[in-house]
């Protein structure tokens, strides 16, 4: 399909006519007692109302992961008693995410990378087939904890079925997969002309100026600089700061490390096998039952999340573990900064 | 990964269900180590020696336990399961007739094809001995296979010591030299008195054919591969196997990442060339 052009005014018709056939999340605003319009914070939710959903946002405190990877997911259930017969749980109903950030569709990217390689995991790539991503364009950093353009995920080629770009009092629609054209024709759209192309371009312009480097080195070194830096006495400095909150696993879109545990019913009929979201900064993380734990010092543990996001992840399924877009260090309640500290260690050997 | 790689494993069978499996034969080892002889009510389990299994206690959880049988014992399974957590403690209870799930095998195993023709030197303390008894059946039943079979097993008290009346059948074969030591002996003992690796001074090691099978506490390991070391054997023919607490055994949840390598995964089995280069493996 060609491009098409959405005027901002039939937007609200268009995720109502989303909303008939399948939920519909978005960015919604979530705190709005501020003094500073910049403080606002916006949050993914399935959208209760047309009129709530939020494309002028900046970036969300977490990004849309829990559509794909619920913080609490049941796996397998099964019978108390006699016989367990135990089944596994794969839930997933058609959903649209409206509005996924260049950043957020590079981060997909990465779980279902890290879902589908080796021993494919069906309790999220089964959400993840059933889910139709409808991509916005970015025109301007969010903030400076941002690195997008450093980490190389601010001009994503793939991993969305629509994408986005505001044109003022319009969006330019591109079409980029058979399910995104089906999206589109629920949508009042004209095809682009001339000008709306030239003004497209005009974005896509702008949008080079206005993002700049801020690590000194390319992404291509990243893993070799992390390498020299292993032995380097700056994650004992970072870690002074660090309180081993895990706030950083939980609002990062990339961090898919899982605990898992069994839950039994009331009446002791049933239970399940449930997995819900961990952090490698919380101590016991790496602790075996015999009580030895391998990554005890702070230090330790740091330096293997930064590891991880920057040189281990991208190794181990070639889509980046960090896409740069700042939420670890606005979550941070010591200012722990993974982009400073990418910056930092580009020094020390 | 294309649209069909998500639609392929959309479909996939989930690695987390766990299937069915009987206890045929449970005994009290210690005070605190249960064996379980297990038979797969579906399927038997095809596994190499040195992998591991998620033993599920339904209701209570999963651990991952390491395979103490060799399959050229036949199609059931044995595990050595030390009580120190949840799931390990309801498994003091459970007997003969009684059910559990089993998800695995998992992880690599040891290279027993690169072993053919070497002499194996098998140095095994504590709750070590489990995995590495997997191998000794294994090297035992293709005897000739092998080169020169040697066992050393070390515990804290004779009573900790695990098989024993299985260790008193090597003891007496001729095919093997077994040795066993305690650090701290009751009135009873009779042999070796001290940590294992004293007892490399009792053993020739010809080092261009031995590979050293090395399984124990981490404060083991790192003196043992000292020993082996300075008999000569080369760091690619120190073998061990790594404890890490494996939550979805197939490279996903992150608990058992050390560094890049998910020990589940590329693991548990590693050589000392590569724990060394891992550098946060002991």
């Amino acid at each position: 399909m060609l491009p098409q052009v959405l005027k901002t005014s039939d937007l609200g018709a268009w995720v109502e006519a989303l909303m008939a056939e399948s939920r519909v999340a978005a960015p919604v605003l979530k705190e709005t007692n501020v003094s500073d319009p910049t403080d606002l914070k916006f949050g993914w939710q399935y959208v209760p109302d047309p009129a709530d959903v939020r494309l002028d946002y900046t970036v969300t405190v977490l990004g849309p992961k829990k559509f794909l990877w619920p913080p609490r997911q049941k796996l397998v259930r099964y019978n108390l008693g006699a016989g367990a017969e135990p089944e596994a749980i794969i839930d997933h109903e058609p959903h649209v995410l409206l509005g996924v950030h260049p950043c957020d569709i590079t981060a997909i990217a990465t779980l279902d990378a890290a879902f589908a390689k080796d021993v494919p995991d069906p309790h999220y790539l089964a959400r993840r087939s059933d889910t139709a991503i409808i991509g916005l364009d970015c025109g301007a950093p969010c903030d400076e904890s941002s690195f997008c353009l450093d980490m190389g995920s601010l001009y994503p080629e793939s991993g969305f079925d629509v994408m986005l770009t505001p044109l003022g009092d319009a969006y330019f629609v591109e079409v980029a997969t058979q399910l995104g054209e089906a999206l589109v024709e629920a949508a009042v759209v004209r095809p682009a002309t001339k000008q709306d192309m030239e003004a497209h371009q005009a974005f896509a312009e702008e949008k080079r100026s206005d993002f700049h480097y801020k690590l000194p080195y390319e992404l291509k070194y990243l893993p070799e600089i992390l390498d020299a830096s292993y032995d380097s006495l700056v994650w004992e400095a970072i870690a002074r700061q660090c309180f081993s909150c895990g706030s950083c696993n939980i609002a990062c879109p990339t961090c898919y490390c899982f605990d898992v545990y069994d839950e039994v019913e009331v009446d002791l009929s049933k239970g399940c096998r449930v997995r819900r979201y961990d952090s490698c900064q919380l101590d016991p993380f790496a602790e075996v039952a015999g009580g030895e734990n391998f990554r005890q010092e702070r230090a330790s543990r740091l330096r293997h999340r930064m590891f991880r996001k920057g040189k281990y992840i991208l190794e181990q399924t070639g889509r980046v573990g960090c896409v740069g877009c700042g939420r670890c260090e606005r979550a941070c309640v010591a200012g722990i900064s993974i982009k400073d500290t990418y910056v930092q260690i580009a020094g020390s050997r | 990964m294309t649209q069909t790689d998500i639609e392929k494993g959309a479909a996939a069978a989930s690695p987390y269900v766990p299937k069915m499996a009987r206890i045929v034969a449970a005994d009290q080892m210690t005070e605190t180590e249960r064996f379980f002889r297990l038979e797969m009510e579906g399927e038997p389990l095809a596994y190499e020696p040195g992998q591991f299994v998620g033993v599920t206690v339904f209701g209570v959880g999963e651990s991952p336990i390491s395979i103490c049988s060799s399959p050229t014992q036949g199609e059931r399974i044995e595990l050595t399961i030390r009580s120190v957590g949840l799931v390990t403690g309801a498994l003091r209870t459970f007997e003969a007739g009684d059910r559990l799930g089993i998800r695995g095998p998992f992880g690599n195993g040891f290279d027993t094809g690169a072993m053919k023709g070497q002499d194996v030197l098998f140095v095994a303390g504590g709750l070590g001995l489990a995995p590495t008894r997997s191998l000794i059946r294994y090297v035992l039943d293709k005897r000739e296979d092998f080169g020169k079979v040697t066992i050393l097993a070390g515990a804290r008290e004779p009573n900790l010591l695990l098989f024993r009346e299985e260790i008193a059948e090597w003891v007496e074969r001729s095919d093997a030299d077994t040795l066993v030591t305690v650090n701290q002996p009751d009135k009873d003992w009779k042999g070796n008195v001290g940590v294992i690796t004293r007892l490399f001074k009792q053993v020739e090691i010809d080092p261009a054919r031995t590979c050293a099978v090395i399984v124990g506490p981490p404060v083991m390991f790192k003196f043992a591969v000292l020993e082996a070391l300075a008999a000569g054997v080369p760091e690619h023919r120190i073998i061990c196997s790594l404890e890490r607490h494996m939550k979805c055994g197939v490279g996903k949840c992150g608990h058992c990442q050390i560094r890049g390598v998910y020990v589940c995964r590329d693991g548990p089995v590693f050589t000392y060339e590569q724990v060394k280069r891992l550098r946060e493996g002991i």
